[in-house]
């Protein structure tokens, strides 16, 4: 196994907590490298991280190169720029995999420019080109309608960003990866933002759920009735994204391209008009459900059983017949 | 405040057609408009010009039929409009659009602020933004939802997963701002009118910008793409369900409890 030439993936880290999609790509880093016998080394930013470095190297990485200084306590996607781009010149890896989360995804437009590289957003598939060796992403456009499979054809590494929750974390194990610190040159000027306060809450993901009433503008401001839906149907709820921002709901609930996809069994959509942003997110459910008061709607293409009405009739005659029935015995 | 606005014109992607046996996107017939993002980029740019006085310059990179869409920018109360068009721009990733867009801001120095949307409808890659602050060497600020002035510094809230972050930065700065996070103002009628007729879009080209020929456009790309396909929806039985609403509610009930 060779050194430089391998997969190099940046594992991003907020108060001492990993990112999920972080060790997602780990696990698929590892994949890929296994298939071209090279090696993966991660990188771990932030201050005192050792410990979170040693969890890293027990998750398939070879090696963890630890960022570790007082500069890098809190992301700044300048900073962090500056030592993932010297961490990858010393690698001189193939190619380099990050999470596309809100950081990830800003540390990699930054850095592909830093090592003048080609760079694959928000991949929902990797794979080896046969013959080359190249790194083929899937990457969505238009809402997630349309897939292209891109390659980076100039430039090295050949980067991706991954969409959170398409890969599988791998399980921690007995064997390690080398720790290696890596003196970070930073000075404090070179930090040109500074976080004043974070605030984190730690929401369950809908992506999960057997079954999810999901709100949309249709429900107006009032969304009182699907929640009730949701809770005598035992089910998780999820919104559309407008609502999220409106602040009527948090942005863990949101469903689409730019919030969780579905995996369940039954989704009842209310009141959601089925933009391409949205409907990408329903691919994955078994049977969907759509109220919607327009005959046109485009949400009823996307479903199985469609209602035309006015959810606010609807939903509450749902509720008392559940409630009547003594719910679904889930 | 001299203030910046990346605005890409979109297609509605909800009219965009594939074709099966070319593999290709079918665009013709299909109705542009400015991207979503981009509008609370603008408006976000023109609070802060309003409280702070300065001006906002609009900037995009694409074909002369993006010219009445800078003039709606306008219109909404942008100072001043600027398109970067070269057929040597097309076929671009962004690589090379940031490239590009980074060398007509470069020509709009001294300003305090960029600012760009969160993500483009069509190609969502969100990589434009932090892209050009790479090519200007400045701080980018992603998924900002407020922007105030704090002393000689920007403040500005940021969304990150599972929660926010404030943050304090030194302009020159990029900000990337979240789709939905303000409602943005509508066109005023007189200046609309006064856009449409008399307002000149400055337009500038490669040379203008300094570029040699495959600088930037396909051949300045680093990424390409092998193929196209579309993403298979699941087959839906796509039933209507009939009835009063009472029945409509019973057989709902029914499918829910599986
Ligand atoms: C880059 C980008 C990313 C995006 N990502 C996402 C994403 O991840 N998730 C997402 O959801 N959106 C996303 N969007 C937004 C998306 O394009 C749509 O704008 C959004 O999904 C629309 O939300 P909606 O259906 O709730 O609202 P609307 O489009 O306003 O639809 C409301 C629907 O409710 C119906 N209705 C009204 N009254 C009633 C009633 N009384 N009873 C029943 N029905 C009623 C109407 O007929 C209408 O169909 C994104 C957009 C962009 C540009
Ligand atoms: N051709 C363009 N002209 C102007 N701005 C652009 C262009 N392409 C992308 N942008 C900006 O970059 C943001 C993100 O786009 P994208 O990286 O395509 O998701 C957009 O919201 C715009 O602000």
């Amino acid at each position: 196994m060779v050194n430089t030439g391998g997969v190099f993936v940046f594992i991003e880290q907020t108060d001492g907590v990993l990112e999920d999609a972080s060790l997602e790509v780990l696990g698929k880093g590892r994949e890929i490298a296994d298939r071209l016998g090279v090696t993966v080394t991660a990188a771990v930013l932030g201050e005192g991280v050792g410990g979170l470095a040693e969890q890293v190297a027990h998750r398939g990485a070879h090696a963890v190169l630890a960022g570790d200084s007082p500069l890098l306590k809190d992301f700044t996607a300048e900073a962090y720029t500056d030592v993932v781009a010297s961490m990858v010149k010393t690698r001189d890896p193939e190619m380099l995999l990050i999470g596309a989360t809100h950081n990830g995804t800003a540390l990699a437009g930054m850095l592909a420019i830093r090592l003048g590289t080609g760079l694959m957003a928000h991949v929902v598939d990797l794979e080896i080109e046969q013959g080359t060796g190249m790194l083929l992403g899937s990457v969505p456009g238009f809402g997630g309608s349309i897939v292209a499979v891109c390659k980076c054809k100039k430039g090295r590494p050949q980067m991706a960003t991954v969409r959170p929750g398409v890969f599988t974390a791998p399980a921690a194990t007995g064997q390690g990866g080398a720790v290696e610190p890596f003196a970070v040159g930073l000075k404090p000027e070179d930090v040109r933002c500074q976080v004043i306060e974070r605030t984190v809450q730690h929401g369950a993901s809908v992506s999960k759920a057997q079954r999810v009433v999901v709100a949309g503008l249709g429900c107006k401001d009032d969304l009182s009735l699907p929640k009730k839906l949701a809770d005598v149907a035992g089910s998780a709820y999820g919104v559309s994204r407008p609502l999220a921002d409106k602040g009527m709901a948090p942005k863990n609930l949101v469903i689409g391209s730019t919030g969780s996809s579905l995996n369940a069994k039954l989704a009842v959509v209310v009141g959601v008009s089925g933009a391409a942003h949205f409907t990408s997110g329903l691919r994955n459910v078994e049977t969907v459900v759509a109220i919607n008061s327009d005959p046109n709607a485009e949400i009823f293409k996307h479903a199985d059983y469609c209602v035309v009405g006015d959810a606010r009739k609807i939903v509450p005659r749902m509720i008392s017949e559940l409630e009547g029935s003594g719910g679904t015995g889930a | 405040m001299n203030l910046i606005v990346c605005l890409k014109v979109t297609p509605k992607i909800e009219q965009i057609k594939f074709d099966e046996q070319k593999k290709t996107i079918v665009r013709e017939g299909v109705e542009n408009e400015i991207n979503d993002a981009d509008k609370n980029a603008l408006e976000a740019a023109l609070k802060l010009r309003d409280s702070q006085g300065g001006k906002v310059v609009v900037l995009s990179m694409g074909p002369p039929s993006f010219e009445p869409f800078l003039k709606l920018a306008v219109a909404m109360g942008a100072d001043d409009a600027v398109l970067l068009s070269d057929r040597g721009f097309g076929g671009a990733d962004t690589f090379a659009t940031s490239r590009v867009l980074a060398a007509g801001i470069e020509k709009l120095k001294p300003f305090d602020a960029v600012f760009c949307g969160e993500a483009s409808s069509d190609g969502s890659t969100e990589q434009v933004p932090p892209s050009i602050a790479g090519w200007l060497g400045i701080p980018h600020v992603s998924y900002v939802s407020e922007v105030a002035v704090s002393g000689d510094k920007l403040r500005a809230k940021r969304e990150i997963t599972d929660g926010h972050e404030v943050v304090d930065v030194r302009p020159p700065v990029l900000a990337s701002v979240q789709l939905g996070c303000n409602s943005p103002r509508f066109p005023d009628f007189r200046r609309k009118r006064w856009a449409e007729k008399e307002f000149k879009v400055r337009v500038m080209n490669m040379q203008d910008l300094g570029f040699a020929p495959g600088d930037v456009g396909l051949e300045g790309s680093r990424t390409e793409v092998t193929g196209l396909s579309r993403m298979r929806s699941p087959e839906r039985k796509n039933e209507f369900v009939e009835g009063t609403e009472e029945e409509v509610a019973r057989r709902l009930v029914q499918i829910v409890k599986g």
